[in-house]
């Protein structure tokens, strides 16, 4: 298919950006960062024609429906809702260092997908690796994890054939993307804030220094989550929504619900603890990681290791 | 002075109002969530025991290197582990009293912080700063002083277009000193945001529990052709739940995506008959259900009802076709003694349309070896060269139809809250209350102008609009 071989291109150009921001924090250039993020904006307009031209072949064979249906799909999905929040982030805050450890999420996550599409020698190693695993719950989900998740198109089960649908996830996944860049600035936060502490007082060298003061990292750190909460919350209700249009109960505690749930709630946590002294900084910064562990969790592991409704990303 | 002491209502209204109470029990809330999750709900002792064993010997054989005693001193262990569990209630977590009584705690922390906090919102909301002194003017994080040529209801109005052309229409304050106070402000219910979301939580919290109080969930099999007038209840066993009218389904019909064996729709043709009257009439498919007084049906499930019916077109050699008639599954007889058994029906098979699997049997019942015979292609078969050449001319199964039943009258007030949580977390997160004060005094011939301001919220956006408001307003003034 040819919106496979463009998401190749595009995770090409993401790491083509990943390293021209490692480039720009070792040499402190501000017109690298600005290359850097010309070169993101251009993968993020790749990605977007990709994931189009994708909905159109699904057309052409016959089942026309949104590329949001499977874990490929929404993997894919995943990768352009973070580079979409980056980037709406670094237009209001002008702070493209943290492009150096958003941009891998993105990156990661498009070149997990597009494992299917390694040089022939290197997916065989893999799959014969893979094949001499175990069998069991978990050792499938380390064999979804070596081989991608498959990047066929398969025609809608009528559980899916709902326009709530993409509601729903295109809420849900752009929350999370928020959520995946707030992860990053907050790993950002803890290790300038080790080295501040180390310094005591004086200067902090190296690549560390150049990374935004940690007041910077903080509120960058809130903002995302401020966008990320009300969208994960439109997409609980989204897919509460859905489920009571489809099946008669808006909430039945299924894995997937609860996680999604789990997630909120921790978000909600953390909004609070800023309004509360002693817990801002590196409490903050460790809610909001542990929260898009969470949020990884809801994603991936309740599909691939717990069993539910939400089963069908398991493929 | 000292403090009175305070008393156990105090204390228990303080624990109440604590928002460390709050993060507690929103983390509490996460973590114990995660049981319910790892743990499959409503197992029972044979299910959970079954299961674990079923794991640690996937084929199901007994061990051979376990002797009996063995065997059963593992399987006290798993029982003794779910019986531990099940103290807890795990395998109904969220509906235990320790889960309900954590969300309890969770509202009543709501309630309690929230109307704690009401009344020093509604005091900034209803009695905004009017005539603030000079003192107040150093608190704000934005603030500037200036001084202005001309008399002072001169540059009181100039300060007011400012105002109302950048900001707000002022409100004018005129002190005992012949001072003048101006004070403008926008978006003052973006203070109410935070409210509504808390709200939300409990307006969902009482939809839900009208939900569990007045509604119920039930599931019934219509077989085709035949009417129901009750439901049987996903609650408790052998409770039918009547209806008050009755449906009908006249046909189930299984669509396939052209040409490959993967489900496109389930459809349920229902006619709704209340008071002898067909009053409704619907065809649902899973995503499209039918609702009628408060009860909806939803698409669920479906089964074979029964063996399916076959007619065939049987040709002996050199002989004329005559037709029969049987089920799948059973021995059709044949002219000469000799019979047909049809054992499996292919909807569509590859591209070429429906097709049956079919065996024949001699006189003296001796099985012939299966072939396969496709309703499109009824020359096809004679190709064989069989001693009977067959032909399909038509198949019908009946299908009963599952339906997932519900009546939540709760719903609608869920809906409600979902909507007020989506439009306060907004609010409460993008919309900031700003407020301008500006304080002129005549001091001879000038004007001392002092102007501040600030926002509830998005500081560095307005630090970057007050910058701009005192540039205009030096141009303006001087
Ligand atoms: C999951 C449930 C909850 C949600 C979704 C929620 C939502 C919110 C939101 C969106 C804000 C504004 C946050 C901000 O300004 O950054 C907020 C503020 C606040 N919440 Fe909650 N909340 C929840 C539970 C609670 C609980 C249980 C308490 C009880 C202690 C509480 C007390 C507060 C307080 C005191 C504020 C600050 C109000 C102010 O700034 O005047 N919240 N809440």
């Amino acid at each position: 298919m040819t919106s496979s071989l463009l998401f190749n291109l595009v995770t090409l150009v993401y790491f083509v950006g990943t390293i021209m921001f490692l480039v720009h924090l070792s040499s402190r250039s501000r017109q690298t960062a600005l290359a850097a993020n010309v070169v993101v904006w251009v993968g993020l307009a790749i990605h977007t024609l990709a994931f189009g031209l994708r909905w159109f072949e699904s057309y052409q064979m016959g089942y026309g429906r949104i590329p949001l249906t499977n874990l490929y799909e929404s993997a894919v999905f995943f990768a352009w809702s973070v580079v979409l929040i980056y980037l709406l982030i670094d237009l209001k805050y002008k702070q493209p260092t943290i492009g150096v450890f958003v941009l891998p999420f993105a990156f990661m996550t498009m070149n997990w997908a597009q494992l299917g599409y390694l040089p022939d020698f290197a997916r065989k190693f893999l799959e014969s690796f893979a094949a001499s695993l175990p069998n069991g719950t978990f050792f499938n989900f380390i064999r979804t994890m070596l081989l991608g998740p498959g990047d066929t198109i398969e025609p809608l089960v009528p559980a899916l054939q709902s326009n709530w649908l993409t509601y729903h996830v295109i809420t849900c996944f752009v929350g999370y993307g928020a959520f995946a860049v707030a992860c990053a600035v907050s790993i950002m936060y803890l290790l300038r804030d080790t080295k501040e502490k180390r310094a005591a007082g004086g200067e902090v060298t190296g690549l560390v220094g150049f990374f935004p003061p940690t007041k910077v990292l903080d509120d960058i750190n809130y903002k995302a989550i401020m966008v990320g909460f009300p969208l994960l919350t439109l997409g609980i209700i989204t897919g509460a929504a859905w489920a009571n249009y489809a099946w008669g109960t808006y909430w039945s505690w299924d894995p997937k619900e609860t996680w999604s749930l789990i997630v909120w709630f921790v978000y909600a946590a953390f909004l609070h603890a800023r309004i509360t002294r002693g817990w801002v900084g590196r409490r903050a910064a460790y809610l909001s990681i542990i929260g898009f562990m969470a949020t990884i969790f809801c994603y991936l592991g309740v599909n691939l290791l717990l069993s539910g409704l939400h089963s069908y990303g398991g493929g | 002075m000292e403090k009175a002491k305070k008393g156990v209502e105090d204390v228990v209204w303080d624990f109440f109002c604590s928002l460390k109470l709050g993060i507690s029990t929103l983390i509490l809330l996460a973590t114990t969530s995660i049981v319910g999750t790892v743990l499959k709900q409503g197992q029972s002792i044979a299910e959970y025991v079954q299961e674990r064993f079923g794991r640690l010997y996937p084929d199901g054989s007994f061990p051979p290197d376990l002797t009996q005693a063995g065997y059963d001193k593992l399987k006290e262990g798993f029982e003794s582990t779910y019986r531990f569990y099940d103290a807890f209630n795990f395998f109904d977590m969220y509906h235990s009293w320790w889960f309900l009584a954590l969300l309890a705690l969770f509202a009543m922390n709501l309630i309690c912080c929230s109307i704690n906090r009401l009344p020093h919102v509604l005091k900034i909301v209803r009695e905004p700063e009017l005539t603030p002194d000079d003192k107040f003017y150093r608190h704000l994080s934005n603030s500037v002083e200036l001084t202005a040529t001309g008399s002072l209801s001169a540059v009181q109005d100039k300060v007011a277009q400012v105002l109302t052309e950048k900001f707000a229409a002022p409100q004018v304050t005129e002190g005992e000193d012949g001072r003048k106070y101006l004070f403008a402000q926008k978006s003052v219910y973006a203070r109410f945001g935070v409210y509504v979301t808390h709200l939300s939580i409990l307006v969902i919290l009482i939809g839900a529990l009208i939900g569990v109080r007045f509604g119920s969930k039930g599931y019934v099999n219509i077989l085709e052709g035949t009417s129901v007038d009750s439901v049987g209840s996903r609650e408790g066993r052998n409770v039918q739940i009547p209806l008050g009218f009755s449906v009908r389904c006249d046909k189930f019909t299984l669509e396939y995506y052209a040409g490959t064996q993967r489900p496109k729709a389930y459809r349920s043709d229902l006619v709704v008959i209340d008071g002898g009257q067909e009053v409704v009439r619907k065809s649902i498919v899973v995503n499209d259900p039918l609702n009628y007084k408060g009860f909806t049906f939803y698409q669920s499930s479906y089964g074979e009802a029964g063996n399916g019916e076959l007619r065939l077109r049987v040709t002996p050699r050199g002989g004329a076709p005559v037709e029969v008639t049987g089920r799948m599954g059973d021995h059709i007889p044949l002219p000469g003694g000799a019979s047909v058994a049809v054992t499996k029906y292919i909807p569509s098979y590859q591209n070429l349309g429906p097709a049956i699997q079919l065996h024949l049997n001699t006189p003296d019942g001796r099985h012939g070896s299966p072939f396969v015979v496709f309703k499109n292609y009824p020359e096809f078969d004679k190709k064989r060269g069989d001693a009977f050449a067959v032909a399909l001319l038509d198949y019908q199964q009946k299908f009963y139809t599952g339906l997932q039943v519900a009546r939540d009258p709760g719903v609608e007030v869920v809906w409600v809250g979902c909507t007020l949580m989506v439009f306060g977390t907004l609010i409460a997160f993008f919309l900031s209350h700003r407020r301008i004060w500006v304080t002129l005094s005549a001091e001879g011939d000038k004007v001392k102008v002092l102007a501040g301001g600030n926002g509830h919220r998005n500081q560095t956006g307005f630090a970057l609009f007050f910058d701009e408001f005192k540039k205009e307003l030096q141009e303006k003034i001087s």
